[in-house]
C-alpha cells in the first residue's frame, strides 16, 4: 500500500522492506523507526481516537510522551494487551496489531457521540452534582439515567483480562549524576560530567538520542550541521565507561532525596520474545539530577481546536524531518509566538502548501517572521481562528480579528491541517515532584523551577531558557557544575532568537458553535473552567477537581496553563495568584507489570509453614490464611463437608483427645533482674508473686485503655519468663514492649527476644490428653498434683528439652508441648501415634476457633476491635489490683471508660437453634426492625457440636444487665431473635479443666 | 523511599528497614495515677504536627533495632539531625544546613 503522506525519507526511517501493520482491522503498511502516529500520519489517518465525555472524535495532536488523544490499545497477543499507550511513542513492528478507544461501534460512526447532545449532563462537576442530588431522587437517576451513560461513556481503555506472560525486571542502582532528556542540553551536561569523570546515568524516553536537534535542519553547532553534532556527541558519549546511556526510558516519579523511578522499556518492540524481559524499572539514587527534559508546545484554545487535522506545529515539524511525512496538503499556522514560523518555512521548502500563518500578535516581527514574509508566506497578523468545520477532518477555518465577535468579519480559509502554537510550557514536572519550588515567569507566561529541595538542576528549556544556544549553554554549565569540571561555550549559528506573547483571549465569534477546548483528553472546554469559578470554586486545586482538567494521563502536560489562565481570567486574579495544581507522579503511565516486578504469584508475599505442616498437607488437610501463615483449617475426611468435619473434630476431642499445631503463635523470651517488673508494667496483671513453674493468662492494653492482645505468660525462673501472643500479633507486641523498654523504661535491665520460630508447639487437649503424652515425656511429673493447670514444667518429650505447659484454649484438660522447631514434626508425629489407641484427632483453626467460642474465651481482634477494655470483656479480674501503674492503667479511670452503659461481652442464643448469625451482624433492641435502637453487634457465631445448636458472641451496650433479655437481629427483610445469656456455653464451672 | 541515618549503626539506610513512631519527647508521666484527665488527654492525644522542623522518633526496626530521634523538615522531608533516644532536641539554629 502506497503512504501518500511519506513525501521524504531519511531521518528515523529506515530503508528496508515495510512493515505491515493493523489499526482498527484495517492493514496499513509502514516503516522500521516509524511510531504508530507518523505510520499512521504517512496514511493521512489523523482520526485515531473519541474523546472521553463527548465522544468527539480526535486526530493526532502531537509527536511525544505528552499526546492526549491518540490513545491506543496495543494486543501483543494472549495477555499482551496494552492500553493506554500513546501512539506516538508505540514504535512500529511487523504485525503490530492497535485498536483505537472510547468509540463503539466504530470511530467513524459512534452512538457515544450522543453524548454531546446531552452535554449538560457532563459540565463541570457533574458527577458531583449527580452523587449530591436530592437523595431518592439522586438515586434513582443515577441507576436509570446516568450510570448507564456513565457505563458506555466513560472509562480510558479496557483493561487486559489475561495473565500478562511476560517478565519484568527491577533493579537499583546508584550514580554521581543521573541526566534526564538527551536533547541539546542532556547531552552537553553529559559531555560535561562524563568527561570530568563522573558516573553518569543518561537517559531518555524516545528510542533516539537528541530531543529536538532530531528536528532540526538549519542551525549549526560550532560550525557543523546540528544532526552531525549529534552525531559526534553520541559517539563521544558511547566511548566513555563512566557514562550509561538509556533509550526508551521515561523518569516517571522524582522522589525525595533524589531517587528517580525510571521505567525502561526492553522487549516493546517484540514483546512476543517471552523469554527475554518487558519492560525495567530502574530506582536510580543520583547524587545529583540534571533535568533537561525540554518545553511541551501549548495549544490554542478556540472553537473546535479539536478536529482531527488540528495539531501542535512543532509535531508537524518533527513529523516532517524525522518520519518523511507531511501532516496535510495545505496546512494552516496559527500562533502566539515566532517558533511556528520555523515549522511553516520548514514545511514550505518541502513543498507542503502553506495556507498562511495567523499570528494572534498585532505586529509580530523577527528573523523568523521576516523569513516567512520573505518565502511568501502569507502573515496574518492580530487574527485569531474564530472556528473551525469538518467532520471527521478539519476542511476549513474562519478567521477574524482577535477582539471581535462578529462573523460579518471572518474570512474562511480551507486548510486539511491546522496547526497551532501558544508558546511554550517548561516540564517542570520532574522539579516538582522532587518539591522544588516554582516561580512564575512572565516574560514566557509560564511557570519555571524555582529553589530545588534536593542537589536538582534544571538545564535548558525546562528551566525556561528557550533555543539552542541556551540549551547547551545551561547543559554544560549544568554537567560542569555536578561533576566539578570546567565549562566550555558551544558557537551556536541560524538559530534565530524566538519570542511569544500568552495574555491574548480572543473574543468568541457570535458564529461559533463548539466548545473550546482546554483538556483534549478530560474534554474540558473553557466554560466549563468559567461555570465552576461562577459555582464557587476558587482554588485552582478545586476547579481541578471540579472540572477533572489535567487529570488522567494528562498531568497538565498540554492543558495546565491554558486552564489556569482562563480561571485566572474569570476569577480576575492574575495566574500566580491562582497557584498551580500539585505534580503528581507518574509523569507518563507505569504499567502494573514494571512496578509489581517478580512480586506476583507464587512470589507475591512470603509463605510462612509450621514444622508440622508438610504432616497436615499429607494428611489432606484445608489450609487458611492467617496473616503470612498457612494454617490447617480442617482435615476433611472423604466425602466430609466443612461443617462435618469441624463438628467430628469438636466432638472427638471433648470425648477423648485432639492434636492442634499451635506452632504459629508469637513467642517471647523476657529474661533478666527486672524482667517480672517489666512485664508488670506491659500487662495488666501481677507477676511479682507469680512462682518459677506457674502460667498467667496475661492481657495487653494500650496506652488508652484497650486490650491490643492477651497470652499466657509462663515463669520459667525469677529471672527468665516464656511470654506467648496471638500469632498476628507477635512482631506487633514485641515492637511496643521494646518501645517502652527502650524509651520509657531504660534503667530496667531486660532482655526481649522473638523466639515465634524456635518452638514448635503441639497442642494436646481432651480428657485423655494426659494419658496419650505421658509415655513420652520424661523428668516431668505430670499428674494433677504435680502439673496443675497453669502450670509450665521444663522436661524431655521424645528426648528433646521441651518445655509444657498445662494450658487450655478449649476448656478441655490440656498441654502445649513446645520443642525445638527442628524436632517438631518428629514429636507431633511421636504424639499422634501414642493417640492413634486413645481415639485422637487432628484438628484445624476452624475447630479451635469453636471450641474456644463455647468456652467464651476472646480472641483479640474477632471479639475486640481496638476499643474494647478489660471490664467490657468481663475480664476485670486480670487487672492487678494492687498494682500503682501498667501501660493503659491511668486510661481505665477515664471518665468515657467508666461511665454506664459501654458494650459488654456477652452470649447470645438464637431462638432458632439452627440459625448460626453472621459475624459482624448488628443487634437492635426488643422493638427489633428497622426503628430498634443499635445495641452492639455479633462478634463470633458458629454451630456448636457440644450444644447441638448455634451460639454467639457479641458485644452490646449494657451487655451483662441485659442478661435474660430478648434482643433481635435484622437481617434481609427479618429479624432473629436472640437471648443474651453469659458467655460461656460449655462446661461454665470449669470443673473439666482440674483433672 | 527515604535514606535515613540511623545514629546507632552510623549508616544510611533505606526507609523499608524503618518504623516511624510518631513524634518525640513526649515523656509518659512518671505517676500516670497523679495526672488529671486533661493532662492526660494531652499526653495521649494531642501532637504538634507542624509545617517544618519535627522531632520525631523512629525505629531501625530491620537493622540494629533501636528506637531514635530525628529532626525532619515536613515539608522537603529532608533529616535535619539524627540523636539518640533520650538525647535533647538539638538547637534547630545549629541545624542548619
Ligand atoms: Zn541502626
Amino acid at each position: 500500500m502506497s503512504e501518500p503522506f511519506r513525501i521524504a525519507t531519511g531521518g528515523d526511517v529506515k530503508a528496508g522492506a515495510p512493515l505491515t501493520f493493523m489499526f482498527d482491522g484495517v492493514s496499513y503498511a509502514g516503516r522500521a523507526g516509524d511510531t504508530l502516529a507518523s505510520a499512521l500520519l504517512a496514511h493521512g489517518v489523523h482520526l485515531v481516537g473519541r474523546s472521553y465525555k463527548y465522544h468527539r472524535p480526535r486526530g493526532v495532536l502531537s509527536a511525544g510522551a505528552e499526546e492526549p488523544n491518540a490513545l491506543v490499545g496495543v494486543d501483543g497477543g494472549a495477555g499482551r494487551f496494552t492500553p493506554n499507550l500513546r501512539a506516538t511513542q508505540v514504535e512500529l513492528h511487523d504485525g503490530l496489531v492497535a485498536t483505537s478507544q472510547n468509540r463503539w461501534p466504530s470511530l467513524a460512526f459512534d452512538l457515544g457521540a450522543v453524548n454531546s447532545l446531552g452535554a449538560r449532563f457532563f459540565s463541570a462537576g457533574f458527577y458531583y452534582k449527580t452523587f449530591m442530588g436530592p437523595r431518592a431522587a439522586g438515586l434513582r437517576a443515577w441507576k436509570n439515567v446516568f450510570e448507564p451513560i456513565v457505563r458506555q461513556a466513560a472509562g480510558l481503555g479496557a483493561a487486559p483480562t489475561a495473565p500478562d506472560p511476560d517478565r519484568y525486571a527491577q533493579f537499583y542502582t546508584h550514580c554521581d549524576a543521573l541526566i534526564v532528556g538527551a536533547g541539546a542540553a542532556g547531552l552537553a551536561a553529559a559531555l560535561a560530567a562524563g568527561r570530568a569523570g563522573a558516573d553518569v546515568i543518561l537517559c531518555d524516553e524516545q528510542a533516539r538520542f537528541g530531543g529536538s536537534l532530531l528536528q532540526e535542519r538549519t542551525a549549526t553547532i560550532d560550525d557543523a550541521p546540528a544532526s552531525a553534532w549529534l552525531e559526534a556527541a553520541l559517539a563521544a558519549l558511547a566511548a566513555m565507561p563512566n557514562v550509561r546511556m538509556v533509550a526508551r526510558t521515561q523518569a516517571f516519579g522524582h522522589h525525595a532525596q533524589n531517587l528517580v523511578g525510571l521505567c525502561e522499556r526492553v522487549g516493546d518492540r517484540d514483546s512476543a520474545a517471552s523469554e527475554g524481559v518487558r519492560e525495567r524499572l530502574w530506582q536510580v539514587r543520583a547524587r545529583d539530577v540534571v533535568l533537561a527534559t525540554g518545553a511541551i508546545e501549548r495549544p490554542l484554545v478556540f472553537p473546535g481546536n479539536d478536529r482531527p487535522g488540528v495539531m501542535l506545529a512543532e509535531a508537524a515539524r518533527a513529523y516532517l524531518a524525522r518520519w518523511g511525512v507531511a501532516v496535510g496538503r495545505r496546512v494552516l499556522v496559527a500562533t502566539t509566538h515566532d517558533s511556528a514560523y520555523r515549522v511553516a518555512l520548514d514545511l514550505r521548502a518541502a513543498g507542503v502548501g502553506v495556507a498562511g500563518v495567523v499570528d494572534l500578535r498585532d505586529a509580530p516581527t523577527g528573523e523568523l517572521v521576516e523569513a516567512a514574509r520573505g518565502a511568501g508566506i502569507r502573515v496574518l497578523a492580530g487574527r485569531a481562528i474564530k472556528s473551525t468545520s469538518g467532520r471527521l477532518r478539519i476542511r476549513e477555518a474562519r478567521i477574524g480579528p482577535v477582539a471581535s465577535t462578529e462573523a460579518a468579519q471572518e474570512e474562511r480559509i480551507a486548510c486539511d491541517a491546522l496547526l497551532m502554537c501558544g508558546g511554550w510550557t517548561p516540564s517542570v514536572h520532574l522539579h516538582a515532584q522532587s518539591r522544588g519550588k516554582l516561580v512564575w515567569a512572565p516574560a514566557i507566561g509560564a511557570f519555571v523551577p524555582g529553589q530545588a529541595a534536593a542537589h536538582v538542576r534544571s538545564a535548558g528549556a525546562c528551566n525556561g531558557a528557550f533555543g539552542l544556544a541556551a540549551a547547551l549553554r545551561e547543559g554544560d554549565a549544568a554537567g560542569a557544575a555536578v561533576a566539578g569540571g570546567s565549562a566550555r561555550a558551544y558557537a551556536t549559528a541560524h538559530d534565530p532568537p524566538q519570542t511569544g506573547a500568552r495574555d491574548i483571549a480572543p473574543a468568541r465569534s457570535a458564529a461559533a458553535k463548539d466548545k473550546a477546548f482546554l483538556d483534549f483528553q478530560n474534554d474540558v472546554a473553557v466554560e466549563d473552567v468559567e461555570l465552576a469559578v461562577r459555582e464557587g470554586m476558587r482554588s485552582i486545586e478545586h476547579v481541578k477537581r471540579y472540572t477533572t482538567t489535567g487529570m488522567a494521563t494528562d498531568q497538565g502536560k498540554t492543558s495546565n496553563l491554558n486552564a489556569l489562565e482562563v480561571a485566572a481570567r474569570a476569577l480576575g486574579k492574575a495566574v500566580p495568584e491562582v497557584g498551580l495544581t500539585t505534580y503528581r507522579s507518574p509523569y507518563t503511565p507505569v504499567t502494573f507489570g514494571a512496578l509489581a516486578g517478580a512480586s506476583r504469584g507464587d512470589l507475591f508475599d512470603p509463605v510462612r509453614r509450621t514444622p508440622i505442616d508438610p504432616w497436615a498437607q499429607a494428611q489432606g488437610a484445608a489450609f487458611e490464611d492467617v496473616g503470612l501463615w498457612k494454617r490447617a483449617h480442617y482435615f476433611p475426611r472423604a466425602g466430609e463437608s466443612m461443617a462435618q468435619a469441624v463438628a467430628r473434630e469438636c466432638r472427638q476431642t471433648r470425648a477423648s483427645v485432639g492434636l492442634f499445631d499451635a506452632s504459629t503463635l508469637g513467642k517471647i523470651e523476657v529474661v533478666g533482674p527486672d524482667a517480672a517488673a517489666f512485664l508488670e508494667k506491659m500487662y495488666t496483671n501481677p507477676f511479682a508473686g507469680l512462682a518459677p513453674g506457674r502460667c498467667r493468662y496475661a492481657l495487653m492494653l494500650n496506652e488508652a485503655g484497650f486490650v491490643i492482645d492477651d497470652g499466657v505468660v509462663a515463669r520459667l525462673a525469677p529471672d527468665r519468663f516464656h511470654v506467648t501472643t496471638t500469632t498476628g500479633g507477635a512482631a506487633r507486641v514485641l515492637h511496643h514492649m521494646e518501645d517502652y523498654l527502650q524509651t520509657e523504661f531504660p534503667q530496667m535491665k531486660v532482655w526481649l527476644t522473638s523466639t515465634s520460630e524456635q518452638w514448635a508447639v503441639i497442642a494436646v487437649q481432651g480428657p485423655r490428653a494426659r494419658d496419650v503424652i505421658t509415655p513420652l515425656v520424661e523428668e516431668i511429673d505430670l499428674s494433677r498434683e504435680a502439673t496443675p493447670h497453669m502450670s509450665v514444667r521444663e522436661g524431655r518429650v521424645c528426648g528433646f528439652a521441651a518445655r509444657v505447659m498445662r494450658v487450655s484454649f478449649t476448656g478441655e484438660l490440656g498441654f502445649e508441648i513446645n520443642v525445638p522447631s527442628e524436632h517438631g514434626r518428629a514429636v507431633w508425629e511421636a504424639v499422634w501415634a501414642e493417640g492413634a489407641s486413645r481415639e485422637a484427632v487432628a484438628y484445624g483453626t476452624e475447630a479451635m476457633h469453636v471450641m474456644r467460642a463455647e468456652k467464651g474465651y476472646v480472641i483479640v481482634g474477632q471479639d475486640t476491635d481496638g476499643t474494647v477494655t478489660p471490664d467490657d470483656l468481663g475480664l476485670g479480674w486480670a487487672i492487678g489490683k494492687n498494682k500503682r501503674d501498667f501501660v493503659g492503667k491511668r486510661s481505665l479511670a477515664r471518665p468515657d471508660i467508666v461511665a454506664a452503659g459501654r458494650k459488654q461481652f456477652v452470649g447470645l442464643l438464637t431462638e432458632d437453634p439452627a440459625f448460626v448469625a453472621e459475624e459482624g451482624a448488628q443487634i437492635v433492641d426488643a422493638r427489633g426492625g428497622a426503628g430498634g435502637a443499635a445495641l452492639g453487634h455479633v462478634t463470633s457465631a458458629y454451630f456448636s457440636p457440644a450444644l447441638g445448636r448455634s451460639i454467639a458472641l457479641a458485644l452490646v451496650a449494657n451487655g451483662r444487665n441485659r442478661i435474660g433479655e430478648t434482643l433481635h437481629i435484622p437481617i434481609m427483610g427479618r429479624t432473629i431473635a436472640a437471648r443474651v445469656v453469659a458467655p460461656t456455653f460449655h462446661d461454665p464451672q470449669g470443673a473439666l479443666l482440674d483433672v | 523511599m527515604l535514606l535515613i541515618h540511623c545514629p546507632y549503626c552510623d549508616a544510611a539506610r533505606p526507609e523499608l528497614e524503618f518504623r516511624y513512631g510518631g513524634e518525640a519527647h513526649v515523656a509518659r508521666p512518671a505517676d500516670p495515677a497523679t495526672v488529671s484527665d486533661e493532662a492526660w488527654a494531652q499526653y495521649l492525644y494531642f501532637r504538634a504536627n507542624p509545617r517544618g522542623l519535627h522531632a520525631e522518633r523512629w525505629r531501625h526496626i530491620h537493622g540494629c533495632g533501636r528506637f531514635f530521634n530525628a529532626l525532619r523538615d515536613t515539608v522537603s522531608d529532608r533529616f535535619v539531625a539524627v540523636y539518640e533516644a533520650g538525647a535533647p532536641r538539638p538547637d534547630a539554629a545549629e541545624t542548619k544546613r
